[in-house]
Parts: structure tokens; sequence; C-alpha cells
């Protein structure tokens, strides 16, 4: 799926609010037709990078193209991008046919076939208007409007607020499905990391601002390893290694450590009695925004002495 | 059915030389095609496409133009080859390893092995003679 064309470029992006700094010089690019997940905590930017892409924000200085071009007030680039934010808002008395009726005028690719089938999928109420909906039923119409735009590049901004475990397999399953057959970009932010990890082809991880990760969601998945066992053989077998987390109990120790255990790692461990267990992504993109944020205190105090 | 801790696409991969080496997919059927992959895996379609990719280089898979993937001639016996040196590494090398331990040398193992595989094996003939 991945043809290397990228169809953002996002170059030494900041965005300051007052003395509050959003985005701190981000460089970036989003290749075409591949499925990326926007990963970090609350505040750390996510949602500010999207609305700067969608032209919803602007930028205090860098460089943002689209399709090559600057998205700002450019109906050319934005008819083909689609933001479903989290907190969307709809007029007063809008009806789910009203948002549903101007998604169409506004995407050229809409399919209103596949919103009939999505609607019948999450079980939309039709006849209540948006503003009585509750939050569920909310996140069900962005998602209904983000997969059937078929937008060449789709924005999901923590879609699945409200809806339950069934509804979002629903969409995942749904937009997987769409996917397949209609090859687009989708840039999903999320925090349930785990549930979207066979979803996401590359990871973007986000925090203060700044880029932790830019990888492919395959080549860190064997990247980091629990180390169980005895504390001294665990220390022993870990020295002049990348340690990004350590709990210890009595007598035994949990490392995790970075980098790919080969053949004779593990011949080692087995034989020094120690246990390997798999890290998830989740775990592993935890650990290190953890360890981002603990060298950057240490930094500060550094600074402060 | 999917793992943590391990690449996608060497378990996807893996997945379609388990169904060749137990003969549900026999040699020159048609494998299964990425987006069937993805589709009943749940996973990302890339990430499919990898792993056939994986199996084509290794040649137990090979492409016919327009039709898509077949099991190659003689993919089994590589993939047994292969299995059966990664059973030495993963299994027999740790199983030597305790054994050194509590102080049984290879013969000894031997005897272990007859004896459980033969009281595994009683059962079934019981079965039978029923």
């Amino acid at each position: 799926m991945t043809t290397g064309t990228h169809v953002i470029e996002v170059n030494g992006l900041t965005k300051r609010y007052r003395d509050v700094v959003a985005v701190d010089d981000v460089s970036f690019t989003i290749e075409k037709d591949t499925i990326y997940g926007l990963l970090g905590r609350n505040g750390a930017g996510k949602t500010t990078v999207m609305s700067i892409l969608t032209a919803q924000n602007f930028a205090t200085s860098g460089d943002v193209r689209v399709f090559g071009l600057p998205p700002y007030e450019n109906a050319k680039v934005l008819s083909r991008m689609c933001f479903v934010r989290e907190s969307q808002k709809y007029p007063d008395d809008a009806l789910p046919k009203h948002a549903f009726a101007t998604a169409k005028l506004f995407f050229p690719n809409w399919d209103d076939e596949l919103a009939a089938q999505l609607i019948d999928d999450f079980q939309l109420p039709m006849k209540t208007r948006i503003k009585k909906m509750s939050r569920g039923q909310l996140s069900a119409v962005g998602v209904i409007i983000g997969i059937a735009s078929r937008a060449e590049i789709t924005f999901f901004d923590e879609p699945y607020l409200g809806l339950d475990a069934v509804a979002r397999q629903v969409f995942y399953d749904r937009l997987l499905e769409d996917y397949v057959t209609h090859p687009r970009t989708i840039i999903l932010s999320s925090h349930l990391i785990d549930e979207v990890s066979n979803l996401i082809e590359r990871v973007l991880v986000i925090d203060h601002g700044r880029i932790l990760i830019d990888e492919a969601t395959d080549a860190i998945r064997d990247r980091a390893a629990n180390i169980v066992g005895d504390v001294a053989a665990v220390d022993a077998f870990v020295a002049g290694r990348e340690v990004i987390h350590r709990e210890s109990l009595g007598r035994v120790a949990s490392v995790t450590v970075l980098g790919h255990l080969t053949a004779s790692d593990r011949a080692e461990l087995a034989s020094a009695g120690l246990d390997v267990t798999p890290v998830s992504l989740q775990q592993l993109i935890v650990r290190t925004t953890q360890r981002a944020a603990s060298e950057a205190a240490t930094a500060e105090e550094g600074a402060l002495r | 059915m999917i793992e943590e801790g391990r690449a996608l696409f060497l378990q996807i991969a893996e997945s379609v030389e388990d169904a060749i080496i137990d003969g549900s997919l026999a040699e020159e059927a048609q494998a299964p095609s990425t987006n069937e992959l993805a589709a009943f895996y749940r996973i990302n379609p890339a990430t499919a496409a990898k792993g056939v990719a994986m199996l084509a280089d290794k040649g137990v898979l090979s492409k016919r133009r327009g039709i898509g993937m077949f099991v190659a001639p003689g993919a089994r016996d590589l993939l047994l080859n292969e299995r059966r040196n990664a059973f030495a590494d993963r299994f027999v090398e740790p199983l030597l390893v305790e054994a050194r331990k509590l102080g049984l040398g290879p013969e000894d193992l031997e005897l272990l092995i007859r004896d459980r595989a033969s009281a595994a094996a009683a059962p079934t003939m019981e079965g039978n003679a029923r």
C-alpha cells in the first residue's frame, strides 16, 4: 500500500497559545494510502496538528503542505480532506439526514449506499435531532461521515467516545473493509492503542508538542521485551542495554529493555532461568513517553543548578 | 490468534505456513489473498502483503500473473526442514540446559522421552481396541 508519495508534508511546524507551546517545531510526512495512528496523551498536541492540517487553525510558524499546496482557503485541497472532530458541532435543529446531505455536497466521493449500510450497522436513530443524541450516537454520526465521504485524507480524532466495545469493533471492521476496496490515507488519533494496533501501518507518537516516534508499526512490535526473574540475573543480562522501565518485588525484577532479542540472547536468558514476556504497543508507548518525561525533568533540574 | 510483541507480518506468514504443513493448503493450490488475510485477521492489508511477500521470497508461494499466489511445489518439504531446525533451537536447546542442571545425560533424556511417549500412546491403543 505504501507508494512512497507524500500527501502531507510538515516542516518546522510550531503553534503557540500565548506562552504555551502546543506544537514545538515538528516535521513529518504522511504517505499516500496508508493508515496512521496518531497517538499521545491528552494535551500532547494531536488535535492542534490535525486542525492546522485541515486549515481550521493557524500555525504560528512553519510550513504545511497538503497535496503539495498550502491548505488555507484552498477549496481544491479541502474538499479532498475529511476531519471527523471529537467535538463536532451541528446546527441546533439538524437531523442526521441533514448532516449527511451536507457531507454529500462537500465530498465528491460520498457514497449513499455505504452511508445507509453504516446507519444500519450503528443503529443510528434517524428521527432524533443530533443535539438530543447520546455521546455514542453523536460519535456514530461522525464515523459514518468519515467513512462514507471516502475523502483522500481522512482524520478521525478520537472517534470512539461513547461507543461501546461492539460499536467500536463495527467501526474498525467497516473502516478496514472499505479501505481494502478504496485505499486512502487515514489518520486515526486514539488512546485505545492496543485496539488499533493491528489496523495502523505507521505510528506517530506526539508528546509535549514533539514527535517521539515516527515508524512502521510492525518495526516497533518486537522492539522491546520484559525480562523477568531473579534481580541479580536480570541485572547481569540488562547491563549495557537500553532499559526503559524497571519494577521489582523482593528478589524478582521485571525490566523492559529496548532492542530486538537475538537467538543467542534468548539462549542466554533461558540458561539464566529468566523469562521473557512481550511488550504490547500500548506498553511500549507508555514507557517511551514516561521516559521522555523523566529525561525532560532531569534536563530541567540540570539547567536550574 | 494474534500475539503481542512479535511482528504481525511474521505471524501472518506463519499462519499460512502452518496450513501448508498440516496439508489444509495443498501444494499448487491457490493461497489466500492479501485482502482475505487482512479481513480474516482484522489487520492492515499492507501488513498482510508484507507477510505474503516474505513467503514469495522464500519460495513458499509463487505468483501467477493475473491470477494470484499459489503454493509452490516442494513448499511443504522446505517448511518442514526449516521448522525442524527451529524446533531444535527452541525446544531441544532449553531441554538440554534444564537436563544438565538435573544431571541428566542424553541417554537419560532419550529414556524419559520414550517413557512419556509410550504412556501418551497407551490410551489411544485402548481406544482402538474397543
